[in-house]
């Protein structure tokens, strides 16, 4: 059994290096090389600063722009380090709200943010995915549902007409991957970059 | 449900069963140590390693020695990544200047990764340097899941050979299973993974200003690396908090598809391997067909639960189906299906928050973690799981008809079937055993998210989860407090070791025994008869050992549910 010592020792270090340093760095190094944009995050600049990832959904409350999905992330209470406060789509602290589907909490929030659309747009039924939390926190996408039946108040807020918006949302929502792999959706930021572009005009 | 969502599930399964074969005669080329297409840049790599370290691998182990030298390798595993945890405010590769990590957190996140369990009481980007998910975690995302391989080719070594003391040198089945299976592979892989937008750099987390003028900031870091090994080695400890749900570990539609295959791929490879090494591959096939039958009624019940949706949604006139805790890329079906293939192997990454499944959505990854993981199951985990229980299936079978049982060409005696029993005997042991003791436990049920049953299953999911090995959780459970930090450390480590143990001792006495041909009397192991059987010893034994825990968790929910009460 003695001599099973050295490999011990020995070949963990020899793999740890492998595995744990030569292949991450090594893997940091091409990325850099092939793929700089994926690699550092898929970064959107605007006017030369950084606004978000596309890849990352962000906070809108505007009523000018389509609104992402509720989010549940958290950040430190700035006032007592051990406790946490909502803070919407942070993206240094993803996670859930993890509220089950008994939940009274989770029943109060749906209620009340169903009533709150309902109001804004008493025509449509309102999608599912406006009102729940995504599982990260920080989805960036919403339905083609969700986008159409946020149409009336962007336009109001802009003064667009409603059609022009509703051909932004259908330029703007992917399909599945081959007609098959996940669901149809609308990145959020992109929609409203487009928008922003649109409106400039 | 929908057309779209079963095709898809359709899809992956054929995927999975054509990929089988070829895979699995390339590993049992590899652990047959003969030349694959990439021996020519790996030979001198693997020479030299064996030399530096002193291995010599013509000499083959007993299965003590063998068992000996694979937990030394983890004793070591475990303090290089408690000592980087501790460490890492003072060493580089940490540019969100993180602090030490507790002494408790650091236990249990080194357990968790030796052990392949990958739980997470750590959130990823609040708590650690890149250093540390690099030398930490990655690196034992690589030896635990080819530690997992390792066990699971001596075990069928076990079988395959006759009138042996030995079952092979865990040295050089790591060194092989890491160059050439495992390194490779992810190499494609991360590079496949960076295309779809995981981000892989050790930049600092990046500052954003939102369009509404808000300050974002995003954290990124060498992510791809790990996500590779952390899916294809059934790990599946993220590097963010929110895990594969994050869109920066799993960005697209396809990135998922193929995360889902990565996750059963070698698992799936691993019966075939057994069936090639024992000289027919139709055993393998049966094997298989075991995994598969458990595994598409899991995936029928949570696709069908979830798509429902639960009450209050249909209340409120919400249709669509449960999308709280879901992310829209993946919808209700791709969510479903990894739910069950990351809790049918050991995985535990998630692309959706279990602890917001329905009450049954939620109870099949939980049942699937408590039946030992054993559909597919973790690499090599899974293996040498479900071998253990088509032991006990053949000495049943034995019983009924009053012969001594045999399974490929060996006799199935009363030392292996004690053994069995002894290492099937853990998980409730650990898994119920730890359950009664935190939910009397004033400071540990304070830790529940959920009232009501459901946060009863958030405890009950916790220690079936680490017990088993598998990372998942209902995350509601505020887990990283010193009590489960440290129950979850032992459950861990008995969960895996404890079953190893046994599993080895019976590949060394099966090695041992003589080959004997089959005869007209041999039940036959390639058949419908013998799936039915298997399938039915392992519904049997899960059920009767954890039934009356889930009536309290997840079966009086969904009453509860349908009651329309909340809590």
């Amino acid at each position: 059994m003695l001599r099973e010592i050295r490999p011990a020792i020995v070949l963990l270090l020899v793999l740890t290096a492998i595995t744990g340093l030569a292949y991450p760095l090594a893997m940091t190094g091409i990325a850099g090389a092939i793929f700089p944009a994926q690699a550092q995050g898929s970064l959107i600049e605007k006017d030369g600063k950084v606004i978000g990832s596309a890849l990352i959904g962000q906070e809108f409350k505007d009523n000018k722009y389509f609104h992402g999905r509720p989010s549940a992330t958290l950040a430190p209470d700035p006032n007592d380090s051990t406790k946490t406060v909502p803070a919407p789509y942070n993206a240094a602290n993803s996670g859930g709200s993890n509220l089950g589907p008994t939940s009274k909490a989770l029943a109060d929030r749906l209620k009340e943010d169903v009533d709150k659309l309902k109001a804004e747009n008493p025509n449509a039924a309102v999608p599912v995915d406006l009102v729940t939390t995504s599982a990260s926190g920080l989805d960036p996408d919403i339905s083609p549902e969700a986008a159409q039946f946020q149409v009336p108040r962007v336009a109001k807020a802009r003064n667009i007409s409603e059609d022009q918006l509703k051909q932004l949302v259908a330029a703007n929502t992917q399909g599945r991957l081959l007609g098959l792999l996940g669901e149809p959706r609308v990145n959020v930021l992109a929609l409203n970059l487009a928008l922003d572009r649109a409106s400039a005009k | 449900m929908t057309v779209t969502g079963w095709l898809q599930i359709i899809l992956y399964c054929a995927i999975i069963v054509a990929l089988t074969k070829p895979l699995g005669w390339y590993m049992t080329r590899v652990f047959n140590g003969e030349k694959t297409f990439l021996s020519p840049v790996l030979r001198p790599v693997e020479a030299g390693i064996y030399w530096v370290s002193g291995v010599d691998e013509k000499r083959e182990q007993h299965w003590l020695t063998y068992t000996v030298a694979m937990l030394l390798f983890h004793v070591g595993g475990f303090l290089i990544i408690y000592g980087v945890m501790r460490l890492q405010a003072v060493l580089p590769f940490n540019p969100a200047r993180q602090g030490a990590v507790a002494e408790d957190l650091s236990f249990n996140t080194a357990i968790s990764f030796i052990t392949n369990t990958n739980w997470q009481n750590y959130g990823g980007e609040s708590t650690l340097s890149y250093l540390v998910q690099m030398l930490g975690l990655t690196h034992q995302n690589f030896l635990s899941a080819a530690t997992g391989i390792a066990l699971a080719v001596a075990l069928i070594r076990g079988f395959s050979r006759a009138s042996m003391r030995t079952v092979g040198n865990f040295w050089v089945d790591v060194t092989r299973c890491t160059l050439y299976v495992l390194l490779p592979i992810c190499v494609v892989y991360t590079l496949f993974l960076i295309w779809q937008g995981i981000p892989q750099t050790l930049g600092p987390y990046v500052e954003a200003t939102t369009l509404e003028g808000a300050k974002q900031t995003i954290a990124v870091g060498p992510v791809a690396s790990q996500v590779a090994i952390k899916m294809l080695g059934t790990n599946g400890g993220g590097f963010f908090n929110a895990n594969a749900a994050h869109p920066f570990e799993n960005p697209t539609a396809l990135s998922n598809f193929v995360q889902m295959l990565s996750i059963f791929v070698l698992g799936a490879a691993l019966t075939n391997v057994f069936g090639r090494m024992v000289g027919n591959q139709r055993q393998g096939w049966a094997i298989l067909a075991v995994m598969g039958v458990l595994f598409i009624a899991g995936v029928a019940v949570c696709y069908w639960a979830e798509a429902q949706g639960t009450s209050t949604l249909q209340a409120l006139g919400l249709t669509g189906g449960n999308m709280e805790g879901k992310e829209v890329r993946f919808g209700i079906a791709a969510s479903s299906l990894f739910a069950v293939i990351t809790t049918a192997a050991s995985c535990g990454a998630v692309n959706a928050m279990h602890d917001s499944f329905t009450a049954l959505g939620g109870m099949i990854p939980l049942i699937n973690i408590e039946l030992g993981e054993i559909i597919v199951g973790g690499v090599g985990a899974g293996m040498y799981g479900m071998l253990l229980f088509v032991i006990l299936a053949i000495f049943v079978a034995g019983l009924m008809v009053g012969r001594t049982p045999e399974y490929v060409g060996k006799k199935i005696e009363a030392r292996e079937v004690k053994m069995a029993m002894l290492a099937i005997l853990i998980l409730p042991l650990m898994i119920l055993g730890w359950s009664a003791v935190a939910v009397v436990l004033p400071s540990a049920v304070a830790s529940m998210n959920n009232a009501g049953p459901h946060g009863f299953s958030e405890v009950l999911y916790a220690y079936s989860s680490q017990t088993g090995n598998n990372g998942s959780a209902f995350a509601g459970l505020t887990g990283n407090t010193p009590f489960y930090n440290i129950s979850g450390g032992v459950a861990m480590f008995v969960g895996r070791f404890l079953m190893i143990v046994p599993a080895m001792a019976i590949a060394g006495s099966l090695a041992a025994k003589k080959s004997i041909p089959p005869s007209a009397g041999t039940f036959p192991t390639t058949g419908g008869l013998f799936v039915g059987l298997v399938v039915g010893v392992i519904l049997i034994i899960g059920g009767l050992t954890f039934f009356p825990a889930l009536a309290l968790g997840p079966i009086v929910e969904h009453l509860a549910m349908n009651a329309g009460q909340v809590f």
